[in-house]
C-alpha cells in the first residue's frame, strides 16, 4: 500500500531523474553484458546509445505527422537527408564555418518542407502518402545518381571542417550530448505544439478531417505547420547524424530509412508521448544487435534454415512489425495499459 | 409480438466514441407497411444500417426467427431483404442495366415487374446511372429491390427524399405494389405518405423508441404527432403531394 | 530518327512494366483502400521464381508461367492470412504490407544474395530487329505485347463479366455492395491475385528487360508504379495505362537527353504539376 505513495512523486519527476541519468552516463564506466559491447563510457557504446537517441527524436518528430495529425507520410527521409546533404555541401564546397553551414542546412530542410508539403498536402489520405514517397524518391534518386559530382553518389559524402571538439573518437562524449540535446529539443517541441491551441486542432483533423471543416478550419494550414515543423525537426535530426556519423550517406535518403521511422513509431506506439521514443530506441539498438550477430559465429552454427533469415536483421525487423500490427496495436506503450486491463478482467 | 417478421430489441450503436443510438425496439409485421419515424437526428438512417450489420452494433436483431447478431452484411441480405439506402445508394460509373445486373440475386429475377412499373428504366438501361435524374436514380434503388422475388422484407430509407411531386407519386405506385408481395419497413418524413402506406408504425426520438402503435392512430392524435414528430400544423395540413392512389391497395384500414 | 525511335519503344517497353505494376496497385487500392506496399514484394518473388526456373532449362515462357504462378500464390496468401484479418482497419492493413515489404527483399538476399544474379536471356529474345532505321532490342516488344494483353484482358474481366462487375462497384461503394448480399471479400482475394499475377509477370519480364534480377528490384519500380496510380487516378485502371506511357516516355527522354537521372526526377516533377493543375489525377477520380 505505501510503495504507490511511495512512487507518486517519482512518476512526475521521472522525465527530468531520466534526464539526468543520460547526462551523467558519458562518465559510468558500468558494464551491461548482452545489451552493450563495453561499458557504457565506453566511445563504442556512446556512439550506439547516441544513435538511439538521435533515432528515438526522428520517431517522435515523425509521430507529429503520423501519430498527431493522422498524416501518413512515406518522405519523411528526404527532409531528414536535406539537412544532412546540404550542410555537408557547404563544409565541403563554401567553406563555411559548421555553425553557418549548419544553421544553413537546417534552413534548406525548412524551406523544402514546406514547398514540397504545400504541394503534397493538396492530396489527401493515402494519394498523399504515395506524393510524399514520389517527392522523396526524386531527392534520393538525385543523391544517388550525383549530377555534378558534389553528392558523392553511392559512397556518400564526408564531412570537413568540423571543430575539432566535435571530431574523433576521444570526443564522442560530446556528440552523446549533442544528440541528448537534440532529443530534449525535439520532446519539448512536440510536447508544446500539441498543447497548444494548434494541437488541438490537428488532434481534431486526426480524428474527423470533415468536422474541422465543417467548424470553418480549414485543414490544410494546420496541416502544413505540422508536415513543416516535424520536417524542421527532421533536418535538425539529419545535421545532429551528419556529426555523429562523420558525414552523409545515400541510404539516409531512401524509402527504407522513412519506412524504418514509421516501423519505430508502430512499434513503440503511435500518438502517444514517449512511445515514438522508445520504438526508436529499441529499434535503432535491435537493429546494430541484431547485424553484430549475424556477423558473429554463434548463428554461422546454425542449421541454414535458421542461419538464412537470421543474417538479415531487416527481415527480422519486418516479421517483428507485422507481428507488433497484430498483437500489439498500442506499440510497447500501450503495453502496460493492455495488461492493466487484462488484470482488471481477470 | 412473436408474430414479427423482424424483431428489434435494445439496438445500440455507438460511432466514433458517441452513442448514436440507446436502445430501439422495433417490429416490423409479416405483412404490410411499418414506417419508421421521429425528427431529423432521432436515429432512424443509423437503426437501418444496424439491423443491416452496416454498423457495429450489439442488442437483438432476429430476423424470421433467426439472430442476426454476428452475421456479416451480406449474411444477413441474402436472408432474403431487399435495401434501399438514404442516398440511393447507386453505382454513378455502372449502366442502369448493371446496377440491377448487380442486385440479381433469383435464378428468374422480375425484370417484368420492374418494367413495369419503371418502363424509363428499359429505355435508359446502357446509361450510365451517374448521369440520371435523382428521381430516375431512386427508380433503380427500388427497382433493385423488387427485381429478387425472393426477398421478404424491403426496407426503404426515406425514398422521396428531394423528388419532385411527380416523381414522388410514382415511387408511392412503386412501393404500394410491392407492399402487396412483401412487407417494407418504411423510413419516411412524408407523413401523407405514410399515412397512405404504412399500417404500423414506430417513432424514435433520441435515439430510443418512443413509441409503437398503429399508424393511424398516432397521426389521428395531432398533439401526439407534434410532440412525437416536431411537425406543425404547417407541415401537416400542407397539400399533400401524393396524388390520389391508383385504384389499388384496400386502403389503410 | 532512330534515336527517337529507339527511345520511345524503350520508353514504351519500361511503361509497360510500370502498367503491369500500377494496374493491380490501383484495382487494389481502389476495391479496399489498401496501398499494398508489398506489391514490390510481390514482383521480386515472381523475379527469382522466373529465374529460378529459367536457370533450371525451364524455357523462358514456361519460367514465366511459373513465377507468375507463384506470385500468384504468394499474393493470396498475402490478402488471406495478412489482410483479410485486419478488415475494417485499412491503416493496419497498409502498415503489415509494409512489414512485408522490407522482409521479403531481405529474405530474398539471405537466400540469393544481395548482388545481382544474371538472368538467363534466352537467344530468340536477345536479338535485334530494325524499324524505322533504329536497331531495338526484341524484349521491348515482348514488354509492349504482354501489357497490352493484360489491359486487354483486364478490361474484358472487368467490362464482361460477373466478378469484375462486382470489382468496379465495390470501387465506388463497398458497403452498398454488401448490402446487396454480395460477399465483397473474394472480390478481395480475387484482385489481390490479380494485381500478384501481373506484379509477379512484370518481374518475370523486368529479368528480361534489366537482363538480372536483385532483391531491390521490386521497391525501386514500385515507387514508380506508385506515381503512374497517382497520375492516373487511384482505382482507375485506364487512368494507369495512358499515365504509364506518359510516364515512360518521359523517362527515357529525359534521360537521354539530359544527365542520367533527370529523367527519373522530370517524372516527378510531372506528377506535381499534375497534382497542382488536378488533384484527382488524370482520369478525375478522387482518392
Amino acid at each position: 500500500m505505501n510503495v504507490p505513495a511511495l512512487l507518486r512523486p517519482l512518476r512526475r519527476w521521472w522525465p527530468a531523474l531520466a534526464l539526468v541519468v543520460l547526462v551523467l552516463l558519458p562518465y559510468s564506466a558500468l558494464s551491461l553484458p548482452g545489451l552493450l559491447d563495453g561499458p557504457i563510457g565506453s566511445p563504442g557504446s556512446l556512439q550506439l546509445l547516441a544513435l538511439c537517441l538521435v533515432f528515438g527524436a526522428l520517431a517522435t518528430g515523425y509521430d507529429l505527422l503520423l501519430g498527431r495529425t493522422g498524416l501518413l507520410s512515406f518522405g519523411h527521409a528526404l527532409y531528414f537527408a536535406a539537412g544532412t546533404y546540404a550542410t555537408d555541401l557547404l563544409l565541403t564546397q563554401t567553406g563555411l564555418g559548421f555553425w553557418p553551414s549548419a544553421a544553413l542546412g537546417l534552413l534548406a530542410g525548412v524551406v523544402l518542407a514546406a514547398l514540397l508539403g504545400s504541394v503534397s498536402l493538396r492530396m489527401t489520405g493515402i494519394g498523399f502518402a504515395m506524393v510524399t514517397l514520389a517527392f522523396a524518391q526524386a531527392g534520393s534518386i538525385l543523391v544517388e545518381r550525383d549530377p555534378g559530382g558534389v553528392t558523392g553518389g553511392e559512397e556518400g559524402l564526408a564531412a570537413t571542417g568540423l571543430p575539432g571538439w566535435l571530431v574523433g573518437i576521444q570526443h564522442t562524449a560530446n556528440l552523446y550530448w549533442i544528440a541528448l540535446a537534440y532529443l530534449v529539443v525535439t520532446l519539448a517541441a512536440v510536447q508544446w505544439a500539441v498543447r497548444s491551441p494548434i494541437g488541438r486542432v490537428w488532434e481534431g483533423i486526426r480524428e474527423n478531417e470533415r468536422r474541422v471543416e465543417v467548424l470553418g478550419l480549414r485543414p490544410y494550414g494546420f496541416k502544413l505547420v505540422a508536415f513543416v515543423l516535424a520536417g524542421t525537426l527532421a533536418a535538425l535530426g539529419g545535421v545532429v547524424y551528419l556529426l555523429l556519423t562523420g558525414g552523409a550517406t545515400p541510404q539516409a535518403t531512401t524509402s527504407d530509412f522513412t519506412l524504418s521511422l514509421l516501423v519505430m513509431v508502430v512499434l513503440g506506439g503511435s500518438g502517444s508521448r514517449w512511445g515514438p521514443l522508445v520504438g526508436g530506441v529499441l529499434y535503432t539498438w535491435a537493429q546494430h544487435r541484431l547485424a553484430s550477430l549475424a556477423g558473429s559465429g554463434t548463428i554461422a552454427g546454425l542449421p541454414s534454415v535458421l542461419r538464412v533469415p537470421l543474417s538479415q536483421p531487416l527481415f527480422l525487423l519486418g516479421v517483428l512489425f507485422v507481428v507488433i500490427v497484430y498483437a500489439l496495436p498500442g506499440g510497447v506503450a500501450g503495453l502496460p495499459a493492455r495488461l492493466r486491463g487484462r488484470g482488471a478482467q481477470a | 409480438m412473436t408474430s414479427s417478421l423482424l424483431s428489434v430489441r435494445g439496438l445500440k450503436v455507438v460511432v466514433g466514441g458517441r452513442h448514436i443510438l440507446h436502445g430501439v425496439d422495433l417490429d416490423v409485421a409479416p405483412v404490410g407497411v411499418t414506417a419508421l419515424l421521429g425528427r431529423n437526428g432521432a436515429g432512424k438512417t443509423t437503426t437501418v444500417r444496424g439491423i443491416l450489420g452496416l454498423v457495429p452494433r450489439t442488442g437483438s436483431v432476429i430476423y424470421d426467427g433467426l439472430e442476426t447478431n454476428g452475421l456479416t452484411t451480406h449474411r444477413i441480405v441474402q436472408r432474403g431483404i431487399g435495401y434501399v439506402p438514404e442516398d440511393r445508394g447507386i453505382f454513378a460509373s455502372l449502366t442502369v442495366a448493371e446496377n440491377l445486373r448487380l442486385a440479381e440475386r433469383d435464378p428468374d429475377p422480375a425484370y417484368d415487374l420492374v418494367h413495369e412499373l419503371f418502363p424509363e428504366l428499359r429505355q435508359r438501361a446502357r446509361q450510365a446511372a451517374g448521369t440520371l435524374s435523382g428521381g430516375q436514380q431512386q427508380m433503380v434503388a427500388i427497382g433493385r429491390t423488387l427485381l429478387n422475388r425472393s426477398n421478404r422484407l424491403v426496407i426503404a430509407d426515406e425514398p422521396t427524399k428531394g423528388l419532385a411531386p411527380r416523381v414522388v407519386t410514382e415511387v408511392a405506385v412503386a412501393l404500394e405494389r410491392a407492399a402487396q408481395a412483401v412487407p417494407i419497413l418504411l423510413v419516411e418524413q412524408n407523413l401523407a405518405l405514410v399515412r397512405r402506406l404504412a399500417d404500423h408504425c414506430a417513432v424514435l426520438a433520441d435515439g430510443r423508441t418512443a413509441h409503437a402503435g398503429p399508424a393511424a392512430e398516432l397521426l389521428a392524435d395531432a398533439d401526439k404527432s407534434r410532440t412525437l414528430l416536431g411537425v406543425g400544423r404547417r407541415a401537416d395540413t400542407a397539400p399533400a403531394p401524393v396524388a390520389p392512389a391508383a385504384p389499388a391497395t384496400g386502403g389503410d384500414h | 530518327m532512330s534515336t527517337v525511335v529507339l527511345l520511345s519503344v524503350t520508353g514504351l517497353g519500361l511503361g509497360a512494366l510500370y502498367f503491369l505494376v500500377a494496374s493491380g496497385l490501383s484495382l487494389i487500392f481502389g476495391l479496399m483502400d489498401v496501398l499494398n506496399f508489398a506489391h514490390g514484394a510481390l514482383l521480386s518473388i515472381g523475379a527469382y521464381a522466373t529465374w529460378w526456373a529459367a536457370s533450371h532449362s525451364f524455357g523462358y515462357p514456361l519460367a514465366l508461367l511459373f513465377g507468375t504462378a507463384v506470385g500468384t500464390l504468394a499474393s493470396v496468401a498475402l490478402e488471406l492470412g495478412l489482410i483479410r484479418p485486419l478488415y475494417r482497419r485499412p491503416r493496419e492493413q497498409v502498415l503489415a504490407t509494409v512489414g512485408v515489404g522490407l522482409a521479403v527483399p531481405a529474405l530474398l538476399s539471405a537466400i540469393w544474395g544481395a548482388d545481382a544474379r544474371t538472368f538467363p536471356v534466352p537467344a530468340s529474345l536477345g536479338g535485334t530487329f530494325t524499324l524505322l532505321g533504329a536497331t531495338v532490342p526484341v524484349d521491348r516488344l515482348v514488354l509492349i505485347g504482354a501489357a497490352l494483353v493484360v489491359l486487354l484482358a483486364l478490361k474484358a474481366f472487368l467490362g464482361r463479366t460477373r466478378h469484375g462487375l462486382v470489382v468496379r462497384a465495390g470501387v465506388e461503394d463497398r458497403a452498398m455492395v454488401t448490402a446487396l448480399g454480395i460477399d465483397v471479400r473474394r472480390a478481395f482475394t480475387l484482385v489481390f491475385a490479380i494485381g500478384g499475377a501481373a506484379a509477379a509477370l512484370a518481374g518475370g519480364l523486368a529479368g528480361l528487360y534489366f537482363g538480372s534480377v536483385d532483391p531491390t528490384q521490386g521497391s525501386s519500380l514500385l515507387i514508380f508504379g506508385f506515381v503512374v496510380v497517382v497520375m492516373g487516378g487511384l482505382g482507375s485502371v485506364s487512368g494507369a495505362a495512358v499515365a504509364c506511357v506518359v510516364v515512360g516516355l518521359v523517362q527515357q527522354f529525359a534521360n537521354y537527353y539530359s544527365t542520367a537521372g533527370l529523367g527519373d526526377l522530370s517524372v516527378v516533377v510531372l506528377l506535381a504539376a499534375l497534382l497542382l493543375v488536378r488533384p484527382s489525377g488524370l482520369t478525375g477520380r478522387l482518392a
